[in-house]
């Protein structure tokens, strides 16, 4: 009944009976394209549109009354940079140790969420994502208060010691918790510390409870299940956390502004002033070129090394 | 020692929770200096109780314009970005085609771009093409940093979605409509709305962005914003306070409803 | 127009292949499956039995040839307007709706407005009527599958695909819903394509098998044929077990082919060779471990004359309740299998024991030896956990 023909099928004979008709699925071909157009036309428009304005802004000259005209004036980036280094340096070491300090906070409830929670689960996460509700600007002005001078916890942190080792840290100055950098810093980690643990829940979570098991079976320590199996497997939620904390952080402003003094300004209150304030065009477009450029040569060097890239 | 070894048993325990105060400190702050009756014009430091401000919410000029204003602001782009980004999620899980490599960059970039350079970058566009600082600046900046979440949310969905389910579809005599209709759309529902939740937060408390690029019109962010230079009244605690209980009870109500259909179906 | 009603669930396909790229998964194949029989498709994984079945479902789109239901060319119609189901791996059932409406799912979606006692009777049929309200989650792997049966039955296919369809199921509840799929087919007559792994499973349902390899079909027939007169080794080895000795056409004898392998003359039947039959040709000779009987080398003149016999020591043994299992060493071919029924044991086939293999000739099956010998064999370890 079955004879496997010995040769590929005939070609279509140009002048035999007419082929039945194909189905018309070709027709699909450019769904693709019409689902994509207005999305990606919005994000060409709003978003990298801008970006080559704001490059070629950077390299403009003039003033506001006269005008701002390209002039290839690339001086504008190094003035920028030599200027406000010291910003830029703040912002990598504010956003740096924010990020080690969300990692180190964060790390522990997610595990507790992920492994320990049990039926509270749900409730813990809820209370993890719940202060997203309330303006993050309300909740910063909270820190305020928690953090004024001569309140119950900078007097308890005051006779504890703790802040002679941070005043010679150098984050904090004398008896003041807030217009430090320490304010500044612990602001920042509470803003971001939820960017943190929801990666590394939904990584945690993924791991099967059995493995566990099986590595103490295989006679490791807790502490070395830990360090061989959970951590690197929790890695894409450990590097999703850091640059999802780190990259906000490293162009935040408010922070600063809010907790902070004229000492703890960051490049995100650079731009800020230079654009809003100075009308300073070209040297707040390059510095945002120069952080943004910052920002994309760490991630990648991060992303590279950390090898998961697969973050989309 | 027994105590010992139950600390040690518990550590991760403990420091979780400790975590979980940390977070939510600031809100209890927020909570009780709702019920404050500051002195000055800054509400920072506790005076005696009293309920004046929740009987009189939006007894600040402007606050309450200001709310409302975000609100339909996050509801227009949540609208805006959860179309087009459950559009651009099921072109890049279902098809094929060039230059996909470039279009998920372009998806990518935004969310791994710190806001004050989005920010700046969107105001030197309006400013060039002359346009006038407003809703619509705030609303379109708006549609534009939440599409990228909203397509990662689909995506995750969709990906994870066997393909048999439309081939069964089709199978059973639902054209490609129906298909999509009846079975596609339903079960990548809680990813789209995922998306749209997630939108809707974001847009509700963008500040950065937003402050670029308003002009004059004043948000909500943007009045906490400015009354945090002014002198702030113990409104804002009120609707903070607010807002997180009605976050809170919808996500109980909605949990408590899902655990009953569960058992009802049982 | 009796025939063209007779022959209107008849599935043929003519020429029929698909490639992807420069991977060939089906090559051009012609098969025709009559109506109301129930035709498996056999192959391992990758064999390309799942692609010939999707392309009469109309989810992929033949590289050439025709796919005909009865008299009618489907092969440009897409899937949900072809009056063919399918039965999915997995299954497939729609997890947002409730078990009712996944049975209702295609009648509705043709336009029938009063579903109610339709699938009440189809949920009854597959004695499902008390879970019509619940999610598919919230069911075991038995019932959905009979779900997914009921939900495609419902529909009055012409013909009925099964993809795998009880890959997910336990041995005991396999069993038992292979017998109750043959029942439903007996009962509505549809005519059934089953594509499977599992070569029990192909061998206990369908009245037609065809045995794929490599994107072609190897053999096709009735279960027993397949069994007895393979024509391949990957046939040979792929339906059960075979044991192979090389041999070479030694002399003619009648309708017989006398063959030497070593030291010892084997007879084949002439019409039981697929190989070459000219003198001096090499074949494979091949029979199955339980055609074999075992006899210790002392009584080894008690065999009687006119059967194939060659010596051997045993190297294993392993008893398996009804049968022994013997591994044979022996100069003709290492490792012969042999079962033995557990009648009357002799206490003396232990390992080590020398003892002569016998069987009847007309058991015995020719292959051309310029095929790899072991061709299909590893199967059951490969697919234990597909």
């Amino acid at each position: 009944m079955t004879t496997p023909l010995a040769e590929a099928p005939p070609a279509k004979d140009p002048e035999g009976p007419a082929p039945a008709p194909r189905k018309p699925r070709r027709r699909g071909r450019l769904v693709p394209y019409w689902l994509l157009l207005p999305g990606i036309l919005w994000l060409i428009v709003f978003f990298a549109l801008p970006l080559v304005y704001q490059a070629s802004t950077s390299v403009q000259t003039g003033s506001l009354e006269e005008g701002f005209k390209v002039t290839w004036h690339f001086a504008t980036y190094w003035d920028a940079a030599t200027d406000y280094w010291p910003q830029f340096l703040r912002s990598v070491l504010y956003a740096g140790s924010a990020t080690v300090l969300c990692l180190l906070l964060g790390y522990p409830l997610a595990y507790l969420i992920a492994f320990r929670a049990g039926r509270w689960r749900n409730v813990i996460l809820v209370l993890v994502i719940a202060p997203f509700f309330t303006s993050f600007l309300i909740r910063t002005l909270a820190w305020k208060t928690i953090l004024a001078d001569g309140g119950p916890l900078v007097g308890a942190l005051n006779s504890l010691h703790v802040l002679d080792v941070t005043s010679w840290l150098g984050v904090t100055d004398g008896d003041r918790v807030l217009a430090t950098p320490l304010a500044v810093i612990c602001g920042l980690t509470y803003n971001f510390l939820p960017f943190m643990i929801l990666p590394l829940y939904t990584s945690l979570e993924r791991i099967d409870g059995r493995l566990h098991e099986a590595a103490g079976d295989l006679y490791a320590k807790p502490s070395t299940t830990f360090r061989k199996v959970t951590f690197p497997l929790s890695m894409p939620g450990v590097v999703s956390g850091t640059l999802l904390t780190f990259i906000p952080a490293a162009g935040d402003y408010v922070n600063a502004d809010l907790l902070g003094s004229t000492d703890t300004r960051m490049v995100g209150n650079v731009i800020q002033t230079q654009f809003l304030r100075v009308l300073d065009y070209p040297t707040a477009a390059a510095l945002s070129f120069i952080l943004m450029a910052a920002i994309l040569l760490m991630v990648t060097f991060y992303i590279r090394k950390s090898g998961t890239e697969d973050l989309v | 020692m027994a105590v010992l070894r139950w600390l040690r048993r518990n550590l991760v325990v403990i420091a979780g929770l400790c975590t979980l105060a940390y977070l939510l400190l600031p809100n209890v702050v927020v909570t009780v200096f709702s019920f404050n009756k500051p002195k000055g014009r800054f509400n920072y430091s506790w005076q005696e109780f009293s309920t004046d401000a929740w009987r009189d919410p939006c007894g600040v000029a402007d606050m309450c314009g200001s709310l409302s204003l975000s609100l339909q602001i996050a509801a227009w782009a949540t609208i805006g970005a959860t179309v087009l980004g459950t559009m651009i999620a099921f072109a890049l899980v279902r098809y094929r085609f060039r230059a996909r490599g470039a279009i998920n960059s372009l998806i990518f970039l935004p969310m791994a771009m710190p806001e004050v350079v989005m920010a700046a970058s969107l105001l030197t566009l309006f400013l060039n093409m002359g346009a006038q600082l407003g809703f619509w600046t705030v609303l379109i900046a708006h549609i534009m940093f939440c599409l990228s979440f909203v397509v990662t949310a689909v995506k995750a969905r969709v990906m994870s979605m066997d393909p048999r389910l439309e081939q069964a579809a089709q199978d059973l005599y639902a054209g490609p409509v129906q298909t999509f209709l009846r079975v596609t759309l339903p079960i990548a529902a809680p990813g789209i709305a995922a998306g749209a939740l997630l939108a809707f937060a974001l847009s509700f408390d963008d500040f950065i962005i937003t402050n670029f690029n308003a002009g004059s019109t004043v948000t909500f962010p943007m009045f906490v914003w400015g009354s945090a230079q002014r002198g702030t009244p113990v409104q804002i605690n009120v609707i903070g306070t607010a807002m997180f209980l009605v976050a809170v009870l919808l996500v109980l109500a909605g949990m408590l409803a899902g655990k009953r259909r569960n058992k009802q179906s049982r | 127009m009796t025939t063209a009603q007779e022959h209107g669930g008849d599935v043929r396909l003519t020429g029929i292949s698909k490639t992807y790229g420069s991977f060939t998964a089906v090559h051009p194949l012609d098969l025709t499956v009559p109506q109301g029989s129930f035709f498996a498709l056999l192959g391992a994984s990758g064999c390309g039995k799942t692609t010939t079945l999707r392309m009469i479902a109309g989810l992929e789109e033949p590289s050439s040839g025709t796919v005909h239901l009865g008299d009618q060319d489907v092969t440009a119609l897409p899937p949900y307007k072809r009056p063919v189901n399918t039965v999915f791996q997995s299954y497939a059932l729609f997890p947002h709706l409730d078990i009712f409406e996944n049975v209702a799912f295609g009648l509705r979606r043709r336009g029938i407005k009063s579903v109610k006692k339709q699938v009440g009777e189809m949920l009854d049929l597959v004695q499902l009527g008390e879970q019509a309200r619940k999610k598919p989650h919230q069911l075991s792997g038995g019932q959905q599958q009979r779900v997914a049966v009921a939900r495609a039955l419902i529909n009055h296919p012409k013909v009925l695909l099964l993809d795998e369809p009880l890959g997910a199921l336990d041995l005991k509840l396999r069993r038992q819903m292979q017998l109750e799929l043959k029942r439903i087919q007996t009962e509505v007559g549809i005519t059934f394509v089953h594509v499977t792994h599992d070569q029990e499973e192909a061998m206990t349902m369908a009245d037609t098998v065809a045995v794929m390899n490599g994107g072609r079909v190897e053999q096709l027939g009735a279960p027993a044929d397949l069994y007895e007169n393979p024509r391949t080794t990957f046939v040979a080895n792929f339906l059960g077990t075979s044991n192979f000795i090389e041999a070479e056409v030694a002399a003619r004898s009648g309708d017989d082919l006398i063959l030497k392998a070593g030291d010892c003359k084997l007879t084949l039947p002439t019409a039981r060779c697929t190989g070459p039959t000219a003198t001096g040709a090499k074949v494979l000779a091949g029979v199955r471990p339980e055609k074999i009987s075992l006899t210790h080398a002392d009584d080894a003149g008690r065999i009687p004359e006119g059967r194939n016999r060659i010596t051997g020591r045993i190297a294993d043994s392993s008893f398996i309740g009804v049968s022994t299992q013997y591994v044979i060493d022996s100069p003709a071919c290492d490792s012969f299998e042999v079962y033995a029924q557990n009648i009357e044991r002799d206490a003396r086939l232990t390992p080590g024991a020398e003892v002569v293999l016998h069987w009847n000739p007309a058991h015995t099956f020719g292959l051309d030896a310029a095929q790899d010998v072991e061709a299909g064999a590893s199967k059951v370890e490969e697919d234990a956990s597909a």
